[in-house]
């Protein structure tokens, strides 16, 4: 038994484009101890959306295994797979992906609604992950009246508020200043520091790579240490 | 449990962004409540048209036609023919006189209110009999006429549709002026949509002495009918037929199956763009959300949940357009009252459009039937989405 919980082993992925193969993901291997910061980075087009998609359960390989925690994901179904992420993965996106319509309270509380809890149990739940991220008082907003940052917070505690062990972020970074992203940066390190989450993220961004733990670079298809 | 909470919850989401997307979602509302009031409409027509003419029938009271008429207008009786009825078994009687009555059904011409030229109105010339023999006929202004005169009673829904038939008032048919002295209901039946007149003065009126156009009598008990079908239809020389009232009444409610077909046809054609227009606003509904459907996906919403959602969307929508359809229809026409030609009579039968439960529900049907469908490609389409493609398409 390794103490890796995310271990890539050998995957392809290709997509097929009008009759020519495009290989993305070239014969890749990858093993991420727990609590690791991991860096992505590369040049547009390299891959890197496309790793953490099958890291996070979104996508599966044209060959090779992803196995977290022992499960084999590619060989999971559709609706296993989905039940899978709840309580796995916590997402992270560029553009923060909030639900216009719905308060700050009520994009948290998402993930919640696929698992058993009661609705005191919930908003409980909510409110002390808007606390951790610093936007107690922000839970009647709806994301329209959010800064950049404060969404991606709100972003951040709903991918925190069903307790998963990997956050899987895409340029989380990627549509905030440099003041901003520190504070973002800074607060992943925390929940990697004190909560043990285990943190995949990509970026283009050489000062936002040097906040992970260690930086792996994506081109042509395979994965280089710094 | 969490599957219903998914739902919901993603139900409960669309349903806020309606108001943001007012304008699409106006579109198949408005699709549907325009189908469905077409059809509510005309179904309320074929409704209010079939109740009067069925209403008319009585299955213990029998209408006797020369054999080969299907309508009063072509059929001809003999007043020695009449004697004969009045002499044969199954009849019900009072104080020793039979309950037979011949009729002469002739048509006048009368301006309708509001309309150029002249319409059909069907005269009846009757017997005192007559009376006795449909006790659901009611004066209920002024008198009835008078034996021998030149006086008529007018049915209420003939008094509304024409002109210069109030109480009073001299009508001229046939070079004769006939007096108008009362107006009378009849429970909503085809001979409110008639005048009625002294049979002898109606035959002489019309050059028709000596002959009538049918016999109505009353039987004893509705088993009777054979006892006086099987008499007549075995008297020798005697070629009349004999029919129950309901049945012949039943045949001549063909028009309102007409128009209820004509209903249905019109609708469907509607009911088809109307499906059109809701798969374009679901289509563009799901497409302004392919991120958010993406981003629910993600966290670990599975596709059915999304999938039954939307198509609650569409049933929703589907249902507003087809109340508003329906509240249409019922404000505009519900108890409005028109006449059409009728049956084989050629006649004009005034009736009232009847918005009924039954109407109501199939117009709803059609609703969800295209809400249905139009939400069920879209649907489909997102739930089955690859979720990394959605979400790519900020
Ligand atoms: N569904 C798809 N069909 C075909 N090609 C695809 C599909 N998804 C991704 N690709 C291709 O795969 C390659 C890798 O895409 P990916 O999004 O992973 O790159 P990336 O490293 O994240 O780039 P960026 O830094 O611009 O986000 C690209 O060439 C892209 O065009
Ligand atoms: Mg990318």
């Amino acid at each position: 038994m390794s103490n890796n919980l995310i271990e890539v082993d050998a995957i392809n992925k290709t997509y097929e484009r009008g009759g020519e193969t495009l290989v993305v993901l070239d014969d890749l291997s990858l093993n991420v101890p727990e609590n690791d910061f991991l860096a992505l980075m590369g040049p547009s087009g390299s891959g890197k959306s496309t790793l953490l998609n099958l890291i996070g359960g979104l996508d599966s390989p044209t060959s090779g295994s992803v196995r977290i925690k022992g499960d084999r994901l590619e060989k999971m179904s559709a609706s296993a797979l989905s039940n899978w992420r709840a309580s796995n993965v916590g997402f992270i996106f560029q553009f923060y992906n909030l639900l216009p319509v719905l308060t700050a309270n009520k994009n948290v509380e998402l993930p919640l609604l696929l698992t058993n809890l009661s609705s005191s149990k919930r908003k409980e739940q909510v409110a002390t992950v808007l606390n951790l991220v610093g936007l107690d008082d922000r839970g009647g907003h709806k994301p329209n009246e959010l800064s950049g940052g404060q969404q991606q917070r709100v972003a951040i505690a709903r991918a925190l508020v069903s307790d998963p062990a990997i956050l899987v972020c895409d340029e989380p970074t990627g549509d905030l200043d440099r003041e901003t992203a520190t504070e973002i940066l800074e607060l992943l390190q925390i929940l990697n520091r004190d909560l043990g989450k285990t943190i995949l993220m990509v970026t283009h961004d050489p000062v936002a790579a040097d906040a992970a733990k260690r930086i792996l670079y994506l081109d042509k298809g395979k994965l280089t240490e710094s | 449990m969490s599957f219903f909470r998914q739902v919901l919850a993603v139900t409960m989401m669309n349903l806020k962004t309606i108001l943001e997307r007012s304008g699409s979602s106006i579109v198949i509302i408005v699709g549907i409540a325009g189908s469905v009031a077409v059809m509510v409409s005309l179904l309320a027509m074929a409704e209010g048209l079939n109740s009067t003419i069925a209403s008319t029938g009585q299955d213990d009271r029998v209408i006797i036609l020369r054999e080969g008429s299907n309508s009063e207008l072509s059929s001809g009786v003999g007043m020695q023919e009449i004697d004969i009825v009045l002499n044969s078994p199954g009849v019900e009687t009072i104080d020793g006189n039979a309950l037979v009555s011949g009729e002469l059904f002739v048509i006048v011409d009368l301006k309708k209110k509001g309309a150029e030229g002249t319409s059909n109105l069907p005269l009846r010339g009757v017997q005192p009999m007559s009376f006795k023999i449909r006790p659901e006929l009611e004066i209920i202004e002024g008198r009835n006429f008078r034996s021998g005169t030149g006086e008529v009673i007018v049915g209420k829904g003939a008094y509304d549709q024409y002109e210069g038939l109030e109480i009073g008032n001299k009508i001229k048919i046939r070079d004769n002026f006939w007096t108008v002295v009362g107006i009378f209901s009849s429970d909503g039946d085809v001979h409110e949509s008639e005048v009625w007149a002294d049979l002898s003065v109606t035959q002489s009126a019309f050059r028709r002495e000596g002959s009538a156009s049918s016999i109505s009598v009353k039987l004893e008990d509705k088993k009777t009918f054979d006892d006086l079908g099987g008499y007549i239809e075995t008297y020798p020389n005697l070629d009349l037929k004999v029919q129950r009232e309901s049945d012949f009444y039943e045949d001549q409610s063909s028009g309102a199956d007409l128009i209820k077909y004509f209903g249905l046809t019109i609708s469907i054609i509607m009911a088809i763009g109307a499906v059109f227009a809701a798969l374009n606003t679901m289509y563009s509904a799901v497409s302004t959300r392919l991120v958010e459907i993406g981003t629910l996906r993600a966290i670990g919403f599975n596709g059915s949940s999304v999938l039954l959602s939307l198509m609650l969307e569409s049933m929703i929508l589907a249902t507003i357009g087809g109340l508003l359809g329906a509240l249409i229809a019922f404000v505009l026409f519900n108890g409005m009252t028109v006449s059409t030609l009728a049956g084989g009579s050629f006649t004009q039968t005034a009736f009232a459009f009847a918005v009924t439960g039954e109407v109501v529900k199939q117009g709803m049907i059609l609703a969800l039937v295209v809400g249905f469908f139009g939400g069920l490609l879209p649907a489909f389409n997102a739930a089955r989405q690859d979720i990394t493609t959605a979400l790519r398409s900020v």
